[in-house]
């Protein structure tokens, strides 16, 4: 009996030396669902809010999956709201462009904005990943100019106003829900994480990419063409922002050059946060995608009491993600002195 | 003897269940020059934190003097005159000669403003004391190597210093600066200055050592003088193995050419370089740092590409543009720096050894198949020995002579015709070297055309079948070397002119 439970105890100490990073996030995982548990049982542990989170997360989730990829390889994506709001706004010009005369949307009409929006998004990173790998422009100078430019064409676009007046018919398919009870924004996030998951684990690209982020002179020497690899992963954070714009103007039912602003930093730290290396070549995405959650369920969370105003909000966010860098610190340090 | 500078008494250190130190002691006289030498991991470097206060012994002593220490504080080493010269010389590249030389002795005597006139005076006399001629305004970072070493030196020497510990200090020395530093080490002995010299380099230990110690597993093998020791007994004692020298008898030669260069060059790096390589022939290439050997490797690795010459590969002239080009023409090539160049360090094992050929062990869309990878890196880890339990570990986790063996790894499962090895045992233990130099003969016999190059000459004579020396940028003498020895090849590569 004794015995058993030592050796329980062994696995899950096991368990929580082979991937810290996320088993420390399940543990804030609990703690933040345990205590809404005793505060705010009935609000928090309801179907609707659930319900409501997984529909609110796929925004800013899509877009922390592209920065994860860049991260991996040692760079950094600073433009994804930039991506995503140009490609909102785009799309939404597609969509009224696309409405017939008695005002109802033909049947391609959201394909056809979707598919516009997505290859948007492709242009971008690609044009982010040739900045970064052909001259050589450290990435978080190349994107960040790159965000300014998409946030200069989505202003010029829009002459700083906001798009909206979209057709009904976008909004009511994509922030929907499949069966009445899955959002359809989670699903986009699901597929998205899913393929990413599956090329980081499974494909040569993966696993050049990790090694690329490791010591790129090496990977040179090695005969790996560092150009493509790099224009590609710039390529899939920009595919990564483009769903994550039109989650948006689904979410808003309007477009602006200027929305979500706040995300740019929020992605970061989620990805920093799920254990993903900024110098590159070390990340999972169970550990991003725990990440987001925690964030959301303690947004959500913190949501429900009214006495909490927003100005705390920052506060209380700011010192998990210290809390938790910190706790980084001390265990990259006992893994070096082991 | 006279009373000694230091006196080392049975001192044990344990690094959890590591004994890293296992009762080693060690008395030097002043101006003795002692050579400590052994593998990695045999503590040596322990032992020189242990005496320059870095870590405190578990148990045993350490004696200065008359005076008595079961531990000893970094300021209490210094206070009676240790001084430790490590191998990355612990400067501050961006400042100039000058500061450097001053900064540490100006802290001590807590000095809070800077006096430029009191600065140079301190630090001339301290680079008069060794004789050594330098810009004291130039900046440490632009300095060649053996000159930021000569400014550690003039550094160590501020704190009337008694003993100098030189941690590995010839290993990025061309020769010609290796004679320098000696000239400068018997001037600090004249001066009765001992000298802790580390090194595992043979004909060093020779050269300026009067006593050595030998250290394995943390255990003391012996302490003796310099005279007694033979090139035979100083590997045995190093390794606990005796070793035949295989020198390499080419066989299985073809008739054909592999590998054709002519007049090759690349303008500014080298020129005129010519040479052809069979299959099963080792070619081995020698020549002072700057000679243009390793931007010659870099070119027909197309790195740096060659923009004068030809290129013939089987008898097809071949342009060699880029990496891929030349991985194309299955030439392999193991880098000069392993750990920048040659390996991700923090990466797997497994994924360093399979890098370069992702594309043989997956399907044509790029999902790679787990058993041929399994088996694969099954196959290189059994064929080549490296010494690790689980491939899943990181690179970093292996030996120098197991990493150098895991980049070998990498080309030779491309199947490749030629490999050219820029510096294949550097860094790498006496044990692992012969290793790595057998797995190179028989991949000759197998029919590889290999070139190595390097300035271990020993490697160079043993393990070629034929020998060109550059200098200067070109081809200097094509020799044969069953009929040379090892001072005429640094004839040939000094060459006339010094």
């Amino acid at each position: 009996m004794n015995e058993n439970k030592m050796s329980i105890r062994r696995k899950l100490n096991d368990f929580y030396g082979r991937d810290v990073y996320t088993s420390r996030l399940i543990i804030m995982l609990l703690v933040v669902l345990i205590s809404m548990l005793i505060l705010k049982p009935a609000k928090f542990f309801s179907f609707i809010n659930f319900q409501t989170m997984v529909a609110q997360f796929p925004e800013f989730g899509l877009m922390s999956l592209g920065i994860m990829l860049c991260m991996i390889t040692g760079g950094i994506d600073l433009s994804v709201v930039g991506v995503a709001n140009l490609v909102s706004i785009s799309s939404g010009i597609i969509l009224k462009a696309l409405v017939a005369a008695d005002g109802s949307l033909p049947w391609y009409g959201i394909l056809v904005s979707m598919i516009c929006g997505i290859v948007i998004g492709l242009v971008a990173g690609v044009l982010n990943g040739i900045l970064v790998a052909k001259f050589s422009i450290p990435p978080i100078l190349a994107t960040l100019g790159s965000y300014e430019l998409f946030l200069g064409i989505g202003i010029i676009l829009t002459k700083g106003k906001a798009i909206s007046k979209l057709p009904m018919e976008y909004s009511s398919v994509i922030a929907g829900k499949l069966f009445g009870i899955i959002p359809v924004q989670l699903i986009i996030f699901v597929i998205m994480a899913g393929i990413i998951s599956f090329l980081l684990s499974r494909t040569t690209y993966g696993t050049r990419i990790y090694m690329l982020g490791t010591n790129m002179k090496a990977a040179e020497f090695s005969g790996l063409d560092t150009t493509g690899l790099l224009i590609k992963t710039y390529a899939l954070s920009g595919i990564c922002s483009a769903l994550g714009g039109l989650v948006m103007l689904a979410n808003y039912n309007s477009a602006r050059a200027d929305y979500g602003a706040v995300y740019t930093l929020q992605c970061i730290l989620i990805v920093v946060l799920g254990g993903v290396n900024p110098n590159g070549g070390k990340g999972r995405i169970s550990g991003v995608v725990f990440s987001i959650l925690v964030l959301q369920m303690l947004s959500s969370g913190l949501n429900m009491f009214p006495q909490i105003s927003n100005f705390y909000k920052s506060l209380i966010w700011g010192c998990v993600l210290l809390i938790a860098m910190t706790l980084n610190y001390f265990s990259e340090n006992r893994n070096r002195n082991n | 003897m006279a009373q000694s500078v230091i006196k080392v008494v049975d001192v044990k250190k344990s690094f959890g269940a590591v004994k890293a130190l296992k009762g080693v002691s060690l008395e030097i006289a002043p101006g003795e020059i002692h050579c400590l030498a052994g593998e990695n991991g045999c503590g040596k470097s322990t032992l020189i934190k242990i005496i320059s206060g870095v870590h405190a012994p578990d148990s045993g002593h350490i004696e200065f003097g008359d005076k008595i220490y079961t531990k000893i504080s970094p300021i209490e080493a210094i206070m009676n005159g240790v001084q430790v010269i490590y191998q990355d010389f612990s400067i501050f590249p961006n400042l100039t000669v000058m500061e450097n030389i001053v900064f540490n002795s100006e802290l001590k005597d807590r000095r809070k403003l800077v006096n430029w006139k009191r600065f140079r005076r301190i630090a001339e006399q301290a680079v008069d004391r060794i004789g050594f001629k330098v810009d004291l305004n130039a900046r440490v970072g632009d300095l060649p190597v053996a000159d930021k070493q000569l400014v550690a030196i003039c550094r160590a020497l501020m704190f009337n210093a008694k003993l100098i510990i030189m941690d590995e200090p010839t290993t990025a020395l061309t020769k010609k600066e290796v004679n320098a530093l000696f000239k400068i080490i018997m001037s600090l002995k004249e001066q009765g200055i001992a000298i802790l010299f580390v090194s595992h380099k043979l004909n060093e230990v020779f050269e300026i050592s009067e006593r050595f110690t030998i250290l394995r597993n943390g255990e003391k093998i012996i302490t003796g003088n310099t005279s007694e020791l033979d090139d035979k007994k100083f590997t045995y004692y190093m390794t606990g193995r005796e070793f035949e020298d295989l020198r390499f008898k080419p066989k299985n030669v073809s008739d054909e050419p592999l590998l054709e260069v002519e007049n090759l060059g690349l303008t500014g790096y080298f020129h005129d370089v010519s040479f052809s390589l069979k299959r099963g022939e080792i070619l081995g290439i020698t020549g002072l740092l700057g000679s243009g050997r390793t931007e010659l490797a870099l070119s027909l690795f197309g790195i740096s590409p060659a923009d004068q010459g030809k290129i013939r590969i089987k008898g097809q002239e071949v342009v060699i543009d880029s990496v891929a080009s030349a991985m194309k023409h299955n030439i392999g090539y193991v880098p000069e720096d392993r750990l920048s160049e040659g390996l991700f360090l923090p990466q797997s094992i497994a994924d360093n050894i399979v890098i370069s050929e992702l594309e043989n062990i997956s399907s044509k869309s790029g999902v790679i198949d787990k058993k041929k990878r399994r088996s694969e890196i099954e196959k290189w880890v059994k064929e080549l020995g490296v010494a690790t339990n689980n491939p899943n570990n990181a690179c970093n986790t292996l030996s120098g002579g197991n990493q150098q063996k895991v980049v070998l790894a990498k080309w030779l499962s491309r199947n490749l015709d030629i490999l050219i090895l820029n510096g294949p045992t550097v860094g790498v233990d006496i044990g692992a070297k012969h290793d790595i130099h057998a797995i190179l003969q028989n991949l000759a016999h197998e029919g590889l055309g290999i070139i190595i190059i390097s300035d271990d000459l020993p490697e160079i004579l043993q393990n070629s079948s034929k020998i060109i020396i550059m200098k200067n940028g070109t081809v200097v003498a094509e020799l044969n070397p069953e009929e040379i020895v090892e001072n005429q090849l640094s004839e040939y590569m000094m060459g006339g002119n010094e």
